[in-house]
């Protein structure tokens, strides 16, 4: 295979000023990760404590095999939503694993608004979910919740991808052969009873989980029945009465070691269709990945540079290297498995749209995953491209990403704009995982181009009533748009509302994606059937 | 020269001979009880026959079975080896009943010097010292007084036909006297079935110092030397060493005349010692011939540079003594420690059990090591627990100090208890450094050989938690290859977050003592907090449970040895004994009953005490094991309930075995 030949200058000027723009993003990243994954207010942490309960991080370390990866998934979900209280949406999600096994871990942080479920709750539960189903990864749900967020009712009950989704998924996984394992470890009240009682296995800690369909407050109000938490559905009545739950446990620790061995008899295997090589670093620094990325957005660069700090051995088989040059397109391999990139370097042209679907068809062929490295700021534009055709070239490419069974990874390192975002596996190609760079933007298109959409289309009609229009006033109209566009076209708005899954420092990209492939060959490789292409 | 030779023996000694025969191209033939099918010394013989039972007296000291071991082998001759049947005159006489030649005096010899007063008076006859003290049959206990008065005080009363200081009793003052001999001769009736006593002179800080010596069947004697055995501990050989220290030229050669003369007394052929009691002064007095090889024999080969079991089979074989006294010479100084499975700080009790790891120092020119046993053998409860004689040599006695202390670091012994700290600090102690010997060393320097337990240092606690974290690095690499994604980044144990650090709580407990390294993944390493202080650590196993670890920039060696949840620290030669404490494991057992109610060691039980069903309080007995002739009562660990009880009265348990099934109270 071909070493790329980087041409990056370490003790350049420009690239230090880089790195320490980078560097000022990733610390941010890094504060307010650390914020929100000390969970709830200080009280309530301390209340649960006092317990003798664990926090969803330390319940997920101590079920995770010592040591282990742990990938969370969006830890910044709800960032500056609901007044800034739900601190990683009140669910910690994350891939880790446990008895060897890969698993998809989906435990509430009871700290954050007693666990309830927020829209955003929902979202990345059910995005947890989505994950485990499509990747085949077991469920362990270490639950502590107290249900629906009542005040926010009409945005987590009654829709298709609300609360009930998440058992109406339990089902359905189970019944793909997906184990499904509750492990209860706090309340558990109305719906959030079906988590356990969905679970193909279950666990609940005595005197401390509780199930049931009404709790003690609600059945005094119902029937006027006086009756204590524990003796309505605490662990003893479940697993020696009622047989919701299969296991008793002791403590948090002790159903932790249930669940390992529940995990440990689950005869997991993973298929594996890849031709595996031995794993290589990179013959370049990651770390120089910092310096790479301009800390002025316009100015270009090589993605090649980028590509050479995230594969092995830094070696990438480019396909049509000479062709529709604003995508690079090749194989590689990351920490031993055969990857497809697809990459922008520049804007797409209609050549490089139908390069790029080539690429995806031979991938598609050949069970190999993709990568999609995203920095576009869309498809050109212009009579001479819209008359040849941009749009079906685009239409092609766009059928070949959707179509697509291979596992399929995007990572966003710059701008997401427009019909580039969708071209480039976005969140509405449903890649297996999707991550963002603390750089990155995404929006419809840039703020400067909207503001000047807008303005133009103001003007025209403006001027066409005969009126002027001030620069001043245009600057003054422009200004609010540029700046809605970079508030929300920022990382931190994106990730909070889920649009990706998790905020990535460049510097671990490359054992992200290893992370994801590997999880992702939990499922077979199914075999692709495109649809019709415009010729 | 033989073709042939059974040894009936078991252990080091058997593979020591076993060694010198193959190198003398004789084949070998070994014998073994059912407990040591698995045995080395079987192992290394050509051919092994099974003579019985465990117990020694249905194996090992049966003569008939082992003579016909030796018929059917076609064996020519038998090496008895020590103990055992090694002066066992009957023994020797059915060798030479049944055309075997046995590797030993003849029967006449051992006869002579098996009876201790019979022996003195031989000596007396052949001009051989003998320490002031009465050895006749006048046994009325005011004569007995008289002779004592004589003879001056402190006196020593001896069973005459004891030995290994059972019946023995030192006597200060004459008004003690007549007690003290009532006392001896009760011991000496219910332990020999003869009341019979003898005194003796009690030596002041006595030396043990005895001469090797070899004779031949064509009328040839030689010395081959002193050893200085003084260290004991209750008459047991601890450390030896050759060539006596402060021994003059002169004082050899009278000592060396001293025992020729006596083995020549008994016409003695083959390897005998002459066991003499030493003054301070350097006058000395002959005790005892033991007439066989000692198990001390080869600090004596390290100085001259022979092969004491070659020449035991060349005189046996008929052949005559390889080296007149004039070819004799010593080269250097040599010691040998004897390690044992057992427990110092409890009064050297021995220990049974599986070397889970056994690791012995490197054999080179320098050092020795005799041994019957490797890694996953057993100590059992049937036989002497040694484990191994480690013997040095160096130029000069400071050299072989010096060597000793090190090849006693490099030994590292997990499974059972064992005396290889000890034997470092008394070879350290100044006493024995200075070679102030005497046979009450071990006592007088009981506060520098029994340091009270401390807690280990920082570097342990450290080692043992980084130990951690690496053995779940090498079971998961270990793993990786086993399944069919074996380069997945899912195998790493680095602790990796997604914009985070991982962090980790290792909890160990050594004694009594609890406490937590907070370990953290930083980068490619980890920082280890502990005591308040942060450092950076890292390291890997190299093999054997080896690990190069490096500490905050300092590098150190050390090794780490699991076994169940025990984590055995080798550092610097001392070993630190870690409990890890997994709180998955342990949760849920109903309140950490841990070790509490399972055999601490193999034995047998001998009474249930409590009531199954009853409720018990914290500490109460519960059942009394038998292990290794003691008792061991297993206590209840909490308050609770004795569910039942797991064995009855009379059976035989396993370590580790779970006893007693228990219910505690509900906190």
């Amino acid at each position: 295979m071909s070493i790329i030949k980087s041409k990056l200058n370490t003790r350049a000027d420009d690239y230090r000023a880089n790195v320490t723009a980078m560097q000022a993003l990733v610390d941010d990243l890094r504060e307010k990760t650390a914020l929100v994954s000390q969970g709830g207010p200080e009280e309530h942490r301390k209340k649960h404590i006092a317990r003798g309960k664990l926090l969803p991080r330390e319940r997920i370390n101590g079920l995770l095999d010592p040591g282990a990866p742990f990938l969370e998934l969006s830890a910044m979900a709800g960032w500056n939503m609901f007044n800034n209280e739900v601190a990683s949406g009140g669910v910690v999600t994350g891939i880790g694993r446990v008895q060897g096994v890969e698993c998809m871990i989906v435990a509430n942080d009871a700290t954050v608004k007693g666990g309830s479920y927020y829209p955003i709750t929902v979202k990345k539960h059910l995005r947890a979910q989505e994950i485990a189903a499509q990747n085949r990864l077991p469920c362990i749900y270490l639950v502590d919740s107290g249900g629906a967020n009542l005040p926010t009712q009409d945005e987590v009950f009654p829709d298709r991808d609300h609360f009930g989704r998440i058992f109406f998924n339990q089902a359905n996984m189970s019944a793909a052969g997906i184990p499904q394992i509750g492990v209860v470890m706090g309340s558990c009240t109305a719906g959030g009873a079906y988590v356990p009682a969905m679970s193909d296995e279950s666990i609940i800690v005595k005197n401390q989980g509780t199930i049931f369909l009404g709790g003690p407050p609600l059945v005094k109000a119902a029937t006027g029945e006086v009756v204590s938490a524990e003796d309505l559905g605490g662990g003893d009545v479940h697993t020696r009465i009622s047989g919701v739950c299969d296991h008793l446990a002791e403590n948090d620790h002790h159903a932790l070691s249930i669940a390992r061995r529940v995990v440990g008899n689950l005869n997991w295997k993973k298929p594996m269709s890849l031709d595996l090589a031995t794993p290589e670093d990179p013959l370049y620094d990651p770390a120089e990945l910092m310096g790479i990325i301009p800390a002025d957005p316009r100015k270009p660069y090589d993605v090649r540079e980028v590509i050479a700090r995230v594969v092995d051995g830094s070696r990438l088989d480019e396909f049509k290297s000479r062709y529709g040059t604003t995508l690079v397109t090749g194989f590689a391999r990351i920490h031993g498995y055969p990857i497809g990139i697809v990459a922008n370097n520049g804007i797409l042209f209609g050549e490089s749209a139908q390069k790029g679907a080539h690429f995806i068809e031979l991938c598609a062929q050949r069970g190999i995953p993709l990568l999609f490295i995203q920095n576009i700021t869309g498809f050109m534009v212009g009579r001479k491209y819209e008359n040849s055709g941009i749009a079906k070239d685009g239409a092609k490419m766009v059928t070949a990403v959707a179509t697509a069974q291979v596992p399929k990874f995007t990572m966003i390192i710059g701008g997401s704009f427009g019909a580039g975002n969708y071209g480039m596996c976005g969140r509405a190609y449903s890649p297996r995982l999707l991550w963002i760079w603390p750089n990155a933007r995404v929006s419809v298109m840039g703020g400067e181009q909207a503001a000047s959409v807008l303005s133009t289309i103001k003007r025209d009609a403006m001027e066409a009533v005969g009126k002027t229009w001030p620069k001043d006033d245009e600057e003054a109209f422009k200004a609010p748009i540029r700046a809605q566009y970079e508030h929300q076209g920022h990382p931190y708005y994106a990730t909070a509302r889920l649009w990706d899954d998790g905020i990535v420092d460049p510097v671990q990209t490359r054992r992200t994606l290893g992370l994801g492939i590997s999880a992702s060959l939990n499922a077979p490789i199914l075999p692709t059937k495109f649809g019709v292409f415009r010729m | 020269m033989f073709n042939k030779i059974l040894i009936a023996n078991r252990g080091e000694i058997a593979c020591r001979v076993i060694k010198t025969a193959r190198r003398m191209g004789i084949r070998t033939v070994a014998v073994y009880s059912e407990a040591d099918a698995g045995a080395r010394h079987v192992r290394l013989a050509d051919e092994a026959v099974c003579i019985g039972a465990p117990p020694p007296r249905e194996s090992y000291l049966v003569a008939d079975k082992i003579i016909a071991a030796a018929k059917s082998t076609g064996a020519q001759a038998i090496h008895p080896g020590y103990g055992f049947l090694s002066e066992n005159e009957e023994f020797a006489e059915a060798c030479a009943a049944n055309g075997i030649a046995f590797v030993g005096p003849p029967v006449s010899a051992i006869r002579a010097m098996g009876l201790k007063s019979e022996s003195k008076k031989l000596m007396e006859k052949a001009g051989v010292p003998l320490t002031p003290g009465y050895h006749g049959d006048n046994q009325d206990p005011a004569f007995l007084k008289q002779q004592a008065d004589a003879i001056g005080y402190p006196v020593l009363i001896k069973a005459s036909a004891g030995g290994g200081g059972k019946g023995m009793r030192a006597v200060w003052k004459a008004e003690e006297f007549a007690d003290a001999l009532a006392s001896c001769q009760r011991e000496a009736q219910s332990s020999f079935g003869d009341e019979h006593v003898l005194i003796e002179k009690y030596l002041q800080r006595p030396r043990h110092i005895e001469i090797q010596v070899f004779g031949d069947a064509h009328g040839n004697c030689v010395y081959l030397f002193e050893r200085d055995c003084s260290v004991q501990r209750r008459h047991q050989k601890v450390v030896e060493e050759a060539p006596a220290p402060g021994m003059t030229a002169e004082r050899r050669a009278a000592m060396g005349k001293a025992a020729v003369d006596a083995a020549k007394a008994v016409a003695y052929v083959g390897a005998g010692t002459v066991e003499f009691i030493v003054n301070q002064d350097g006058t000395f007095y002959f005790m005892e011939m033991n007439t066989r090889l000692q198990v001390e024999h080869p600090v004596t080969e390290m100085i001259t540079g022979l092969d004491l079991v070659e020449w035991q089979l060349k005189v046996a074989a008929g052949e005559p003594l390889p080296l007149a006294q004039e070819q004799l010479r010593i080269h250097g100084h040599a010691l040998e420690a004897r390690i044992y499975a057992e427990d110092p700080d409890k009064g050297f009790l021995p220990s049974i059990g599986k070397l889970i790891h056994l690791a012995p120092p490197a054999e080179t020119i320098n050092v020795r090591v005799d041994t019957g046993v490797e890694q996953d053998d057993e100590i059992s409860p049937h036989y002497d627990p040694m484990i191994a004689k480690l013997i040095v040599w160096d130029e000069s006695r400071e050299r072989a100090l010096a060597r000793m202390l090190q090849a006693l670091a490099d030994y590292r012994v997990v499974g059972v208890s064992n005396n290889i700290g000890f034997l470092s600090r008394l070879v350290a102690c100044p006493a024995f450094a200075q070679a102030d010997l005497d046979t009450g060393l071990i006592e007088r320097e009981r506060g520098f050989l029994f340091p009270e337990g401390g807690e280990p240092p920082a570097e342990a606690w450290l080692v043992a938690a980084l130990a951690e974290l690496i053995h779940d690095r090498e079971y998961a690499a270990a793993e990786a290859v086993a399944g069919n994604d074996p380069y997945s980044p899912w195998h790493a144990r680095d602790g990796w977050r997604v914009n985070s650090v991982a962090r980790r709580e290792i909890r160990l407990r050594a004694g009594e003592v609890e406490k937590v390294v907070n370990a953290a993944y930083v980068g490619a390493g980890v920082q280890l907090g502990f005591d308040g202080q942060i450092v950076t650590a890292a390291g890997h196993f190299v093999d054997g449970g080896q690990l190069r670890v490096d500490l905050g920039g300092r590098r150190i060696s050390a090794t780490v040895v699991s076994a169940n949840e025990k984590r055995h620290v080798f550092i610097d030669g001392v070993c630190h004994v870690f409990a890890a404490i997994d709180p998955l494991f342990h949760a849920g057992s109903g309140g950490g009953a841990e070790g509490g109610l399972t055999a601490p060691m193999p034995g047998k039980v001998i009474a249930l005490i409590a009531a199954a069903g009853a409720r018990v309080e914290k500490g109460s007995p519960l059942l009394i094991l038998e292990a290794m002739k003691m008792e061991h009562t297993i206590a209840a660990p909490m308050a609770g309930v004795v569910k039942s009880f797991l064995f009855n009265v009379g059976e035989q348990v396993s370590d580790g075995a779970e006893l007693v099934e228990f219910e505690a109270d509900k906190k």
